[in-house]
């Protein structure tokens, strides 16, 4: 029904018009801490169940909280690279339900006072503009541990590893548009924690997951009524489960129904958001401050100091890998994605040819481990060698074609490049009198075809070169191949 | 009759050092005064061997010359107290095979300075009660007028209990409205809250965090001291916990008085406080004069909004504290069909009805809707409170008031909780303050049942509660001794 192929990503066409998505993202970081947010226990991932759980943890009676400075540390790191608000009081509050896997009877998070406020990122959008999306805030919280129901028939196991792990939440503002700019906000969070160390970043192991607020609007009305769908730990889910919730809001709003508020679950199998709780049923959390915690405050100089120490960060790498290197801004918003990236590029790119380097790099470094289902840290190159191949191509070494060659061989062997070309004997020839042999041996062998190029037909030049390069098995120097023949085919 | 029972804690720590008596002669006069007084329902846990194994270990420090503060002092733990492979309970159903893997701090604190513990004392269901009665395990009986089944109040039932009839030497307790104050002026003896944050909290089961505080009941102002040296200290586990030293309580009993002021509050002497209580409280007042301390009269405004504000935050606290208690690992368990089938049965089981009635006020006063009208304005109340006191305390060094506007009054009496809640009407306002208060026993009113009479000192200034308390107690020349005490 949707003829989406002249629609704008986030809009939707409906019988009654075009109606656009308005979505709001809260994003759950875990930070990078080796112990909990207010437990000494450690919250490494992949242990053996109910191994990491402190009497703390276990709520056991009588236990206390106690801050862990060092998540503390993080989450101000992270406000400050969001340019946001570093709030110099804020006040934990405990936020009350029951559940199995919720020892303590209420998570400690941060609600009226949360330790960063108002800040904003720049996302770059895949036509290459750019967009900014604003934080609302970021607060501190506890995540809660993980019931397990498939192990017993009638019993439900509780695995407390992960209860009182420290947990950024940052909540954007309802400013994203379409699932496109949702998936490209994730990945500048995602980016930005990994700069800075305040987060590994890791989807699959849950390190990072976003709820999304979707609604639907006509253009220029007043937001809807939105739904919130919990716990997605993919971008390319965030992206379909927008998509999907959104077209079934539609579905339902052209047919004159209402939206639930409701908090929704996406079923990765089936491609949809299905309700988890309504509006009706929705906790009322009885938040009050946590009278077991003093206040967080800071003072000017210490949030100074922390932001002095922050690494470069992507939008300001970026505009210099630009002047740099002179390499396109697209190229170096792909290159600032990671900071693996960026060490790698700039170590390669090094007294070189800067965009010679980004396009190896994007196009046939990132092609091939894609190809063989590597990620980036498994490539068998390394900045070094994938720098000698661009020095080797530069200095004329060898050609564009055998660089290729090399390449392919280098993902396998893991050799350095000059290796491969010693080893197999493909340095470039470029000495004008072994091609001028090359050059009287392809002249003789089609002395018809000359013949017809000498009477006009130009078209056969590139021919000629061929037959060389194919005689040289590609070694010899294009340049001086084209240089000389058309010296002698005059 | 045993003269050894007849030595207070100080008196005690000489005659051990002096070797005059031995810990083990003195835990063991002890153990039997709890098999002489088991009527009185004061202990939950008796530990024997441990305390036998203790007093002995004791007694070699003694004899080496490596004696700690209380070496050898043999003590009730109310059962508030985490203790090490001691069955803690907090005198209540839910918690009654918890066995907790780990120590107080503040009980640590007793027996690193070589204290020996007797045993685990009752009191009110986690704390919540002023007179003992929700207790899970049955009623504690005041020594006072035993016959008469009297309360020996609460939450601190079982330790002014176990002190007042001899049974342990000294206790602890927890205070939050008045729970150590309360039920020493019941039983005649001394019970000190300290200033909020001056004893660490980890291991104490929480009732209201923002509240709740350990401190001693015992025979004497000197008893206190030395206990509270002991307990008193910064913990870093606990963050509400105090960084701060405290000075040696032992050398602050013989200050003195002489021109301090005493703040007598207008507020504190109302309709329904019994005329025995105020003829001593004015006995009071003349004697502190006398004793060089000039008596001023001051204004605490707000107090009348102490126990809605007080009934408001320590509920709604406890709702929260108290969630923990739902039978997925420890304590009791009703098996159910389904996890919310389970928490109903086990906490409906497990907690009796003051508890629940503590977490359903609690509840409603957290609920959106009802947030700002009850818990915050409640909280803007205690500000008021501590900031009623910041004003008085530029004016003068303590304040006089009685403990409890009645003595004791019989078990099962007082059924209406409005009623009850009254008890704590003078020591309330001291705890939304986070201030220390002493209670110490000044005289029997027409019953024979003892008056207890109140010291509130500015936040942290213990050494001048003890030295002004010590003044009244000279003066008040207490020695009564129990009927229902050990002989």
């Amino acid at each position: 029904m949707n003829d989406t192929s002249t629609l704008k990503p986030g809009h939707i066409q409906g019988e009654t018009g075009i109606w656009e998505m308005v979505i709001g993202l809260e994003i759950h970081a875990q930070i990078s801490s080796k112990s909990k947010l207010f437990s000494g226990a450690s919250a490494s991932f992949g242990s053996e169940a109910n191994r990491n759980v402190s009497l703390v943890d276990a709520a056991m009676p009588g236990m206390l909280p106690v801050i862990n400075e060092f998540c503390v540390e993080q989450a101000v790191k992270t406000g400050l690279a969001l340019n946001a608000k570093i709030n110099n009081v804020s006040v934990f509050d405990r936020k009350n339900y029951f559940y199995a896997d919720l020892p303590q009877g209420y998570q400690i998070s941060q609600f009226t006072k949360p330790i960063v406020g108002e800040g904003e990122i720049i996302v770059d959008l895949d036509d290459g503009e750019q967009k900014t999306i604003g934080i609302e805030r970021l607060h501190l919280e506890q995540d809660a541990g993980k019931s397990l129901h498939d192990q017993h028939p009638t019993k439900s196991y509780i695995d407390l590893n992960r209860t009182g792990v420290a947990l950024m939440e940052i909540v954007s503002k309802p400013d994203i548009r379409s699932p496109q700019e949702a998936g490209a906000y994730v990945k500048k969070i995602r980016s930005i924690l990994r700069y800075i160390g305040a987060c590994d970043g890791n989807m699959e192991e849950g390190s990072l997951r976003a709820d999304c607020n979707v609604s639907v609007r006509k253009s220029g009305e007043e937001f809807g009524t939105r739904c919130e769908i919990k716990n997605l730990n993919s971008i390319r889910f965030i992206i379909q489960a927008i998509q999907s919730e959104a077209e079934r809001q539609v579905d339902i709003l052209e047919e004159g129904g209402t939206i639930d508020q409701e908090t929704r679950l996406f079923d990765t199998s089936t491609g949809e958001t299905r309700s988890m709780r309504s509006k009706e049923d929705a906790h009322d959390y009885r938040y009050f401050p946590d009278p077991d915690l003093l206040p967080l405050k800071f003072t000017e100089s210490w949030v100074q100091d922390i932001k002095e120490k922050l690494p470069e960060l992507p939008d300001s790498l970026k505009k210099r890998l630009v002047k740099d290197f002179g390499i396109t801004s697209y190229d170096a918003s792909i290159l600032v994605e990671e900071k693996d990236y960026v060490d790698f590029y700039q170590q390669a790119a090094n007294g070189r040819d800067g965009k010679l380097t980004a396009n190896w790099m994007i196009t046939e470094l990132f092609g091939a481990l894609k190809k063989d289902n590597l990620s980036f840290s498994e490539s068998p190159i390394t900045s070094e060698n994938l720098g000698e191949l661009i020095s080797l191509i530069s200095n004329g070494t060898i050609s564009g074609k055998i660089a290729k060659e090399v390449f392919s061989n280098m993902m396998k062997s893991k050799k350095s490049p000059s290796e491969i070309v010693k080893e197999k004997g493909l340095e470039q020839v470029s000495d004008d009198s072994e091609i001028l042999k090359l050059i009287d041996q392809v002249i003789s062998d089609n002395q018809e075809k000359v013949n017809e190029y000498l009477s006009g037909k130009d078209k056969l030049f590139g021919f000629f070169v061929g037959q060389v390069m194919k005689l040289s098995q590609g070694k010899a120097n294009p340049g001086v191949v084209n240089k000389l023949l058309k010296e002698k085919l005059k | 009759m045993s003269e050894i029972l007849d030595l207070n804690l100080v008196e005690a720590t000489e005659a051990l050092k002096h070797k005059k008596i031995s810990s083990l002669e003195l835990t063991k006069a002890y153990l039997k005064s709890i098999s002489d007084t088991l009527s009185l329902g004061a202990y939950l846990e008796i530990v024997e061997d441990k305390a036998i194994s203790m007093a002995k270990e004791s007694d070699k420090k003694l004899m080496n010359g490596t004696a700690r503060p209380l070496e050898g002092i043999p003590l009730g733990i109310k059962d508030m107290f985490c203790t090490k492979d001691i069955k803690t309970t907090a005198s209540s159903k839910i918690l009654e095979n918890f066995i907790p893997t780990y120590e107080s701090t503040v009980t640590q604190n007793l027996w690193n300075d070589g204290a020996v513990i007797l045993g685990k004392l009752s009191c009110d269901e986690f704390a919540m009660g002023s007179s003992n009665e929700t207790a899970a395990k049955g009623n504690v009986i005041n020594p006072w007028l035993k016959n008469k089944k009297m309360s020996p109040g609460g939450s601190s039932g079982g330790s002014a209990a176990a002190v007042a009839a001899r049974s342990a030497l000294a206790a602890t307790g927890t205070d939050t409205g008045g729970s150590i104050r309360q039920p020493a002026a019941f039983c005649g003896i001394t019970g000190l809250k300290p200033t909020y944050g001056r004893c660490s909290r980890w291991g104490i089961v929480a009732f209201s965090s923002s509240l709740d505080q350990a401190g001693p009941l015992t025979r004497t102002v000197s008893d206190a001291a030395l206990m509270l040296n002991s307990m008193a200290g910064y913990d870093q586990k606990d963050s509400t916990s105090a960084n701060l030293k405290m000075p040696d309580l032992m050398d602050y009993l013989d200050k003195g008085i002489k021109e301090k002021k005493i703040g007598i509050p207008k507020e504190y002497t109302q309709d329904g406080i019994s005329e025995d209580i105020v003829k001593f409280y004015e006995k009071s007042i003349d004697w502190l004069k006398d004793e060089g301390a000039e008596i001023i009269s001051v204004s605490l405004p707000h107090t009348k909004y102490a126990l809605p504000a007080y009934y408001i935050i320590a509920p709604a606290e406890a709702s929260s504290n108290l969630a923990r208690y739902d039978g997925v690992r420890y304590g009791i368990r009703q098996e159910a069909s389904s996890l919310d089938e389970m928490y109903e049965l086990t906490r409906g089981n497990g907690f009796g009805d003051e508890v629940k009635r503590r977490i359903m006020i609690g509840t409603y006063v957290l609920s959106s809707g009802y947030y700002d009208a009850y818990y915050l304005k409640a909280q803007k109340v205690r500000r008021l409170i501590k900031e009623d006191f910041e004003n008085v305390y530029k004016k003068v060094d303590y304040i006089l008031t009685p403990s409890t506007p009645t003595t004791s009054f019989e078990l099962g009496k007082k059924q209406d909780p409005l009623t009850m809640y009254l008890n704590d009407i003078f020591t309330v306002p001291a705890s939304l303050a986070g201030l220390p208060g002493i209670s110490l026993p000044v005289g029997l009113d027409n019953s024979g049942l003892p008056i207890g009479i109140q010291l509130i000192a500015n936040s942290f200034d213990e050494p001048g509660l003890i030295s002004t308390a010590r003044v009244l107690e000279k003066n008040a020349g207490f020695n009564f001794i129990a009927d229902g005490a050990a002989k």
